[in-house]
């Protein structure tokens, strides 16, 4: 007997674990303050949402009814308080906020706020609408890069992924630049000063003559730039 | 409503004084109230052009540094009276130029006349950049060969960029002038065409300024080519290119020399 009840006795364990809670110190006048916290939340409306709020009222000197008054206001805009500091036990009742001690203050890190709401993905393509300009560079390693115009002479065009021109290349293109080797360079016309896919490339002087002011299309085979019409 | 208008090109020796000259004394022959600028500070040209090099005293840099009023550096033309000058220094360089200096001649200018027309020095520096940097308007010029197109496509990339209208995400109106095109080498392949112009370009086309000597004859006289000789082929041009400025709609046709019936028969023999 004595052994199986010593077997089925549940232990309740206790572990500690501390928080960082925002400590609000009110001052009077207290209208005054609770403008300030509305101030602060017109400016960014769920700042204090999910975050441990604590009362400090060693400050002030305020009853009973006062505190209550207080911490219904506070609710009223959405901040729950988790506890209260700074006030003699007896002047708490069981629907208050229970009293707490021995905080020591810290910095807050704002690493875990709730404000991402700008992590869209990245654009992973650019879309240029006009034509690129003799001297203009535009590089744009995340993705593809397409121009509904042509790329002038001297005008250069880097890309992560592909490259798509929808007029004539006259320009320097440069595709897969982050050893991106299945990318591919296409135009309407091919005029250009030289192509390049992932650091293999080739000058107008070796793009087949035959090719010029053609559609074209250029990819890597293994370790060879191959340049050929479209269609 | 005044129109700031920069004739540049990337390019030296295309044409820009003359452009200026020609397109400025156009649109005052039509009743507009026209200032020429010259932003060539240190190589300044546009005075010789407009035949008013004797009459310089203050210029533009003097205007920029506040040494004197605007209304003391201004030029009037002797021919046409609602057309003004404002020469550019030629013992200083293009360092002289503020920006703030810049705008604010700009903006005075503009409660004055109907047209500010801004000559640009060659390149892509200081001069040329403050030149355009306060235009509502865009007249580039160039000629029909490689070199010249590929400096107009880099200005033209600098007025979508580098201008305050481009800043302000408004668009520079730009428009492309064609100078000393030869009908008859173009024809012969010697040239661009104006197809190939347009197409590398991407700019709508002003006007075709013909290769002629009335050009240079008109500057060694000091007298904008449209005042000079009013009825010859470049001339005409230009006339058709300013009223195209002005928002009408003119045929684009390249005028040619009118040959006397002698020379007809000379040129016949020559070929």
């Amino acid at each position: 007997m004595h052994v199986t009840a010593g077997a089925t006795r549940q232990l309740v364990r206790m572990r500690g674990r501390s928080y960082v809670a925002f400590v609000f110190t009110p001052e009077i006048p207290i209208v005054g303050w609770l403008a300030e916290i509305d101030a602060t939340l017109a400016r960014s409306p769920g700042f204090f949402v999910g975050k441990p709020v604590v009362l400090d009222l060693s400050a002030l000197d305020l009853s009973r009814a006062a505190i209550t008054h207080l911490v219904n206001n506070l609710e009223e805009r959405n901040i729950r308080v988790l506890g209260i500091e700074g006030v003699d036990a007896d002047q708490l009742t069981t629907s208050m906020p229970p009293l707490l001690t021995g905080g020591r203050s810290c910095v807050i890190t704002r690493t875990e706020t709730a404000e991402k709401p700008e992590a869209k993905p990245k654009p992973n393509s650019l879309l240029l609408e006009s034509p690129v300009r003799s001297g203009q560079s535009i590089v744009f390693t995340d993705g593809d890069v397409t121009v509904l115009g042509s790329v002038g002479s001297g005008a250069e065009i880097v890309a992560g992924g592909s490259i798509h021109v929808y007029g004539t290349l006259r320009g320097r293109a440069m595709a897969g630049v982050n050893g991106n080797s299945s990318a591919r360079i296409y135009c309407q016309k091919i005029e250009a000063e030289l192509l390049a896919i992932d650091g293999y490339y080739q000058t107008a002087e070796e793009i087949d003559a035959s090719l010029r002011n053609r559609p074209a299309q250029a990819w890597l085979q293994g370790a060879t730039m191959k340049i050929t019409p479209l269609n | 409503m005044a129109k700031v208008l920069v004739v540049t090109s990337g390019k030296g020796g295309v044409g820009k004084t003359t452009s200026t000259a020609a397109l400025g004394a156009a649109l005052a022959q039509s009743g507009e109230s026209v200032v020429v600028i010259d932003f060539d500070v240190g190589l300044r040209n546009l005075d010789l052009v407009m035949g008013a090099e004797r009459r310089v005293v203050f210029d533009l840099i003097n205007v920029v540094q506040g040494v004197a009023k605007l209304q003391q550096a201004l030029i009037r033309d002797k021919r046409l009276e609602n057309l003004w000058l404002l020469p550019a220094s030629q013992t200083r360089d293009k360092d002289a130029l503020t920006d703030e200096g810049v705008g604010r001649i700009i903006a005075e200018l503009r409660t004055k006349f109907d047209w500010v027309l801004c000559d640009s020095p060659a390149g892509i520096e200081r001069g040329a950049m403050l030149a355009m940097r306060y235009a509502d308007e865009a007249v580039i010029i160039t000629n029909p060969e490689v070199s010249s197109v590929r400096d107009s496509d880099r200005i033209i990339g600098m007025l979508d960029s580098k201008t305050v209208k481009a800043e302000q995400g408004e668009r520079v109106t730009k428009h492309v002038l064609i100078t000393r095109y030869d009908p008859a080498r173009a024809a012969r392949g010697e040239m661009l065409s104006i197809d190939d112009i347009l197409e590398i370009l991407a700019t709508p086309l002003l006007g075709i300024i013909p290769e002629s000597q009335d050009v240079l004859r008109a500057s060694n006289v000091g007298s904008p080519v449209t005042l000079n000789n009013a009825a010859s082929a470049p001339a005409r041009a230009y006339v058709d290119a300013a009223r195209r400025l002005m928002g009408e709609t003119v045929d684009m046709i390249v005028p040619s020399e009118r040959r006397g019936l002698m020379n007809r028969l000379l040129g016949r023999r020559a070929a």
